[in-house]
């Protein structure tokens, strides 16, 4: 159990009253509010310790760089990666995907080669194989899922052949909530010697994450959606892999030489860090990796689940009211997307907002997924450590009164 | 703020109802209208004679707001030359603007003598994200005439 008191109080946003309504914040899976201990962090570093890092010989500039990399070390730790050089700093979850489909697809696919990812991916996972598939003629290919919300990992077997050179699939996906078995899925791939990279935006804040026994080769998340800060997102990759790879950016710090027609790479991890990291973001971020370390993610994933399992009971009892994705809390994070019926999404998200509740509508950056589904919107509601029962019941209550105003009230 | 100022009873009966809602087969003036961060959509069939607007079709899917918005917008429109519904198109599009500040003059004594149904979306200036709801039927209308006016 986890005191969800005493970590409310460290989050100054959620005292906010909302159109005269306290405030209950069910949209972390965009991105979560942040603590007081990140924003002190960060603070610190601009009040009293900045300058650039890795580039002057003075001591603000070494303060800085000693705090940004005891930040990548924190992340490392955080993930039980085998040395901080695995950890690449990025600005975004959406720029390490990138970074691993231009640095590795772009130099590793060819014409006749497939990319397998899976219908439920974030935009994220899917745009960037989109533009490496028109230019390698690599094919991309899709796992389904089962009419239970869940990856049909068994269902897509024979779609692991020699062909397949990288399988890249969501740890949680945004919209499901869906875990699917990324162990399975990474046994497959390296049946047929694919890479396999893991887009962990949702994972990554919400369950424990140990690469070691995850499976994948690279794995993907961003800062903001784990207490951290905007701006900051990593890359880990296996470092075997990540000094084979190529650099999709070129510039300043990652470089060891440069010359007139051509240069040199500077060492793991710095070879993917072209021009002024977001350093301040990283010590944010480290500083929110402390944080949710001090609470342990077993008792996050389990304070969610809870949460989780909780909110799928009421939500069932509201008439009209259909869940897309798992029913039950078993492989499941805390992302609930539904559909009210003769209510749009975006009206139940206008509503809910008058009585304090924010939550998401829309396609949530999966329109293969919504349309599969049937759908072009739908309304989300996600949950974090500093969220409690009391907030479902205001999302209940928030959803009776947009059934009223639309008139449907059950005679 | 109250939401019973966006969701009056009128727009509720439109977004059940709507009207114009059917493909022209044979018209002469078309666009496609989205909003990509919401995924609202919409199109705009016009059969536009002599100058003048005599059919129209409002498809697509949405929220209340933005379908709502394209069957009143039908409405309105049918039967005018393109030189009203371009008056038309100003005025509801300054009737949406945060600050009021092109409000069409709209007379609270007298509500719809200006804008008719129309003058039921005005609660929606009060919620800011909804504007582009309520004005994207209008945006693909315009889109619509222009397409024609270029290509005759």
């Amino acid at each position: 159990m986890i005191d969800t008191d005493a970590i409310r109080s460290d989050f100054p946003i959620l005292e906010r009253r909302i159109n005269g309504r306290r405030l209950a914040f069910l949209d972390s899976a965009a991105s979560s509010q942040k603590p007081v201990q990140v924003l002190d962090a960060m603070a610190d570093i601009y009040r009293n310790s900045y300058a650039n890092v890795h580039r002057g010989a003075y001591t603000l500039s070494h303060e800085a760089t000693e705090a940004y990399e005891a930040a990548r070390h924190k992340v490392a730790v955080f993930l039980n990666a085998s040395s901080d050089e695995e950890i690449i700093f990025t600005r975004s979850a959406t720029a390490a995907m990138n970074l691993f489909a231009y640095g590795w697809g772009l130099n590793n696919l060819e014409s006749g080669d497939r990319i397998l990812t899976s219908v439920m991916e974030h935009h994220a996972n899917i745009v960037p194989w989109h533009i490496i598939a028109r230019h390698t003629g690599a094919e991309l290919r899709y796992m389904e899922l089962t009419d239970g919300f869940r990856l049909d990992v068994e269902g897509a077997r024979d779609r692991f052949d020699d062909r397949v050179k990288v399988v890249a699939v969501s740890g949680m996906s945004n919209v499901l909530g869906t875990m699917p078995p990324v162990d399975e899925i990474a046994r497959l791939a390296r049946e047929v010697g694919a890479v396999v990279l893991v887009d962990g935006a949702q994972l990554v804040p919400h369950a424990p994450v140990d690469v070691q026994t995850l499976g994948a080769d690279f794995l993907g998340f961003s800062g903001h959606k784990m207490l951290g800060p905007t701006g900051i997102g990593v890359l880990w990759g296996r470092r075997a892999l990540l000094e084979s790879m190529e650099p999709a950016e070129g510039g300043g710090e990652m470089i060891r030489d440069v010359r007139l027609h051509e240069s040199d790479w500077a060492a793991v991890p710095h070879k993917f860090e072209a021009g002024t990291p977001p350093f301040v973001e990283a010590i944010g971020l480290g500083a929110a990796v402390d944080y949710l370390s001090a609470i342990g993610m077993d008792n996050v994933l389990q304070h969610d689940r809870e949460l989780t399992g909780y909110a799928l009971e009421r939500l069932a009892g509201v008439p009209g009211l259909s869940v897309q994705g798992p029913a039950d809390t078993v492989d499941r994070g805390g992302a609930i997307s539904f559909d009210l019926a003769g209510i749009h999404a975006h009206d139940v998200a206008t509503i809910l907002d008058q009585e304090g509740v924010a939550v998401r509508a829309g396609h949530h950056c999966a329109k293969p997924l919504l349309r599969s589904l049937g759908l072009t919107a739908s309304t989300r509601a996600s949950f974090y450590v500093y969220n409690v029962p009391a907030e479902v019941d205001a999302l209940v209550d928030a959803l009776d009164v947009a059934r009223r105003i639309f008139g449907l009230d059950s005679p | 703020m109250a939401l019973e100022d966006l969701y009056r009873e009128v727009i509720l009966d439109h977004y059940r109802n709507p009207r114009n809602r059917q493909g022209l087969g044979q018209a002469n003036a078309v666009a496609d209208g989205s909003n990509p961060l919401c995924g609202d959509e919409v199109r705009v069939e016009l059969l536009i004679e002599g100058g003048e607007v005599t059919a129209i079709g409002v498809t697509g899917h949405g929220c209340s707001i933005s379908q709502a918005s394209g069957s009143m917008m039908g409405d309105a429109v049918k039967g005018r030359n393109i030189e009203t519904i371009r008056i038309l198109t100003g005025r509801f599009k300054g009737m949406m603007s945060i600050d009021g500040a092109d409000d069409p003059g709209l007379d609270p004594n007298r509500p719809g003598a200006v804008l008719g149904d129309l003058e039921a979306l005005q609660g929606v200036r009060k919620f800011p994200v909804r504007i582009k709801c309520a004005n994207l039927p209008w945006t693909t209308l315009e889109e619509a005439i222009k397409n024609f006016v270029a290509s005759h």
